[in-house]
């Protein structure tokens, strides 16, 4: 076993690696190429830093391509990003040709690896149209839905459908997401790398660096959501919900922080409409955190005692998914893929309104022992079920399932 | 009471350990009523039944499941109608001949409840049920054992979802529904006939993969415990 299949094995048992590595073998030497629209920031970007050097590890000749586009791109695709989630958005014409003839300047650059990978990844819609400027590809095509598309906007679907149907598979994170396509839908939920900057754990002079960096009290609890400065995350609600509780905990801190993606254009309004939300309670710290800050954000979801993400649409929330790794019980939004991972009095709650996360947030702080035991229960949760070796373990058997026809059963060797 | 060949086979004598990984397909159909429900368990795919009384053992759950298959779960905490799901979570996929005999069951208990209530005609559930299947990939380890003993030390070694494919999926490509390992073991003749009665005995259908690897590492434990002694 290799020095990284050995580190990976510590955290998961090695029976988890040896069945990868099985399952590997079929597609030794294979090539496969994941695309997406940025190096940093965001879920799709973390998970792609690390899934990338796990299957090279394994035998796959694996790589990892980023588009480039300028504002009005990035704009179009936001709209798409929000209207998917259901927001009636009519995008200009205008804008979607240029979304167009941005894939076709990318898919000019890329078209010789794409068109010669045995299996290509297209994460999110930025570059779904790529498929349609490589018409001599030779591998399987999957579109990679990261979004929560449970009820998008009609008019945005179906400018979309028409390049997603032409791919041989799409993959959604939950059954809830998918939309009817004429080809297989797989559904994978996301996952994280204990092992990368942002879950490792970390030492106890560095979690006071950062404490003392923010100015938290250490004697005063800290609740804490971590998430782009984006609608949907529901920041406001948050600190709605921080006053609420506060009426009941007078020392109560909240970090709001958020990492800035470089596809995501709306970030700076929505971070000033926070701001005035805030007011100027010493309490609310609201952070800009740089793309490459995952050892702070580590830092500050192991300092808190409580992590909410009251989010009101969620692809799968994978800002849930660390702070469970890291034994905090969350405050999840009741929807998309939290629900798969916040379950009541087990792992946190689910909430519907800041009412709600002010109830729970009480409830917690008068129930430390509940506290400690959701936090034994959560990181096993997380160990069993939404660690990146799994995620790679569905990606490998899509690939073979891809190889091997519609059937269901494939049998091998 | 699975029978016992006596002749051995020695073609047979050596276990092949494989190993398997599900992955979930949505078949795009969704059930918001009971009637809707019904219509689309009459119509689904053999393989998509399989998937919703077992494969969500490999899948993410959380402790113990309070009703066993996930149609016992939607009746209970989509529809809440507590009687139609201790009726459908009581069905047991083993103790019936396939799976067409397990659909009848189960359309049965539906158009019972149907007929019962008004309500459940057309009441909407809080939550719309999503009909899964799942492509299983089997893949070889290249490990083989030649004595049952060595399933003593390999069995707590194995992955679970090793446990599956030669535990409960076994039942599924077997006429006679027998695991792997009971029907290795009837090579041996008599031999082993305790032990496969034992493995016989366990109830896969209330366990975790985890917790049903433990039992099937017990069995064998003791079996060879009490040889020696």
């Amino acid at each position: 076993m290799t020095a990284m299949l050995d580190c990976y094995a510590a955290v998961t048992g090695e029976d988890v690696i040896r069945h990868l590595q099985q399952l590997a073998e079929p597609l030794k030497g294979k090539s496969v190429v994941h695309v997406n629209s940025t190096r940093v920031g965001g879920g799709v970007a973390e998970i792609l830093e690390k899934l990338v050097p796990l299957a090279r590890e394994l035998g796959l000749d694996t790589r990892w391509e980023v588009i480039s586009g300028d504002s009005e791109f990035y704009q179009c695709t936001k709209s798409f990003h929000n209207s998917i989630q259901g927001d009636r958005i009519t995008i200009p014409e205008t804008l979607l040709n240029h979304f167009l003839e941005v894939n076709e300047q990318n898919a000019n650059h890329l078209r010789n690896v794409l068109e010669e990978a045995d299996f290509v990844f297209i994460h999110d819609p930025q570059p779904v149209a790529l498929l349609k400027f490589c018409s001599k590809r030779k591998g399987k095509w999957i579109w990679r839905c990261h979004i929560d598309a449970s009820h998008p906007y009609r008019g945005t679907w179906r400018f979309l459908d028409r390049y997603i149907r032409d791919y041989d598979a799409s993959i959604f994170s939950l059954s809830q997401f998918v939309q009817l396509l004429p080809h297989p839908a797989y559904i994978i939920p996301p996952s994280i790398d204990p092992l990368s900057d942002k879950n490792v754990d970390l030492p106890q002079d560095e979690l006071e660096a950062v404490r003392t960096r923010f100015e938290l009290n250490p004697e005063a609890p800290l609740i804490t959501q971590i998430s782009r400065f984006d609608r949907f995350k529901d920041p406001i609600g948050v600190i709605k919900a921080y006053k609420l509780a506060k009426q009941y905990i007078p020392n109560l801190q909240l970090v709001l922080a958020g990492g800035t993606a470089t596809d995501d254009p709306e970030g700076e309004v929505v971070f000033n409409e926070v701001a005035v939300a805030a007011g100027d309670d010493p309490n609310i710290k609201l952070l800009q955190l740089p793309p490459d800050a995952h050892r702070t954000i580590n830092a500050l979801q192991r300092l808190s005692d409580i992590v909410l993400q009251k989010s009101t649409k969620e692809g799968f929330g994978l800002t849930v998914t660390e702070a469970l790794w890291k034994g905090k019980p969350v405050i999840g939004g009741d929807t998309g893929g939290i629900r798969l991972q916040v379950i009541n009095f087990h792992t946190g709650f689910l909430v519907n309104t800041p009412e709600g996360a002010a109830l729970r947030i009480r409830y917690l702080f008068n129930q430390k022992q509940k506290m400690q035991e959701m936090g034994i229960k959560s990181k096993e949760f997380v160990r069993e079920n939404f660690l990146l070796t799994r995620q790679l373990r569905e990606h490998l058997t899509l690939m073979v399932s891809l190889q091997h026809g519609a059937g269901d059963r494939i049998e091998l060797g | 009471m699975n029978t016992i060949k006596n002749k051995q086979d020695p073609k047979a004598q050596s276990f092949a350990l494989k190993d398997c990984a599900l992955i979930a397909i949505s078949t795009h159909r969704r059930a918001k009523t009971l009637k809707e429900f019904r219509d689309h368990i009459g119509s689904l795919d053999l393989d998509s039944l399989y998937y919703h009384f077992w494969a969500n053992l490999l899948l993410p759950q959380f402790e113990e499941r309070e009703y066993i298959n996930d149609f016992a779960g939607w009746a209970r905490h989509g529809l809440a109608d507590t009687k139609l799901a201790e009726q459908l979570a009581v069905l047991d996929p083993t103790s019936f001949n396939d799976m067409e005999e397990l659909r009848y069951h189960l359309l049965e208990y539906i158009d019972d409840r149907l007929e019962e209530s008004e309500y459940l005609q057309w009441a909407r559930a809080s939550k719309q049920f999503e009909f899964t299947r799942a492509q299983i990939v089997v893949f070889d380890t290249h490990t083989r054992i030649s004595k049952p003993q060595e399933m003593s030390n390999l069995i707590p070694q194995m992955s679970v979802s090793s446990i599956f494919y030669h535990f409960i999926d076994a039942r599924r490509r077997a006429p006679d529904k027998m695991d792997d390992f009971c029907r290795w073991l009837t090579f041996f003749g008599e031999t082993h006939r305790h032990l496969i009665d034992q493995l016989s005995g366990i109830d896969p259908y209330f366990s975790n993969l985890v917790e049903l690897r433990r039992q099937v590492a017990t069995a064998f434990q003791n079996h060879f415990a009490e040889q020696v002694s």
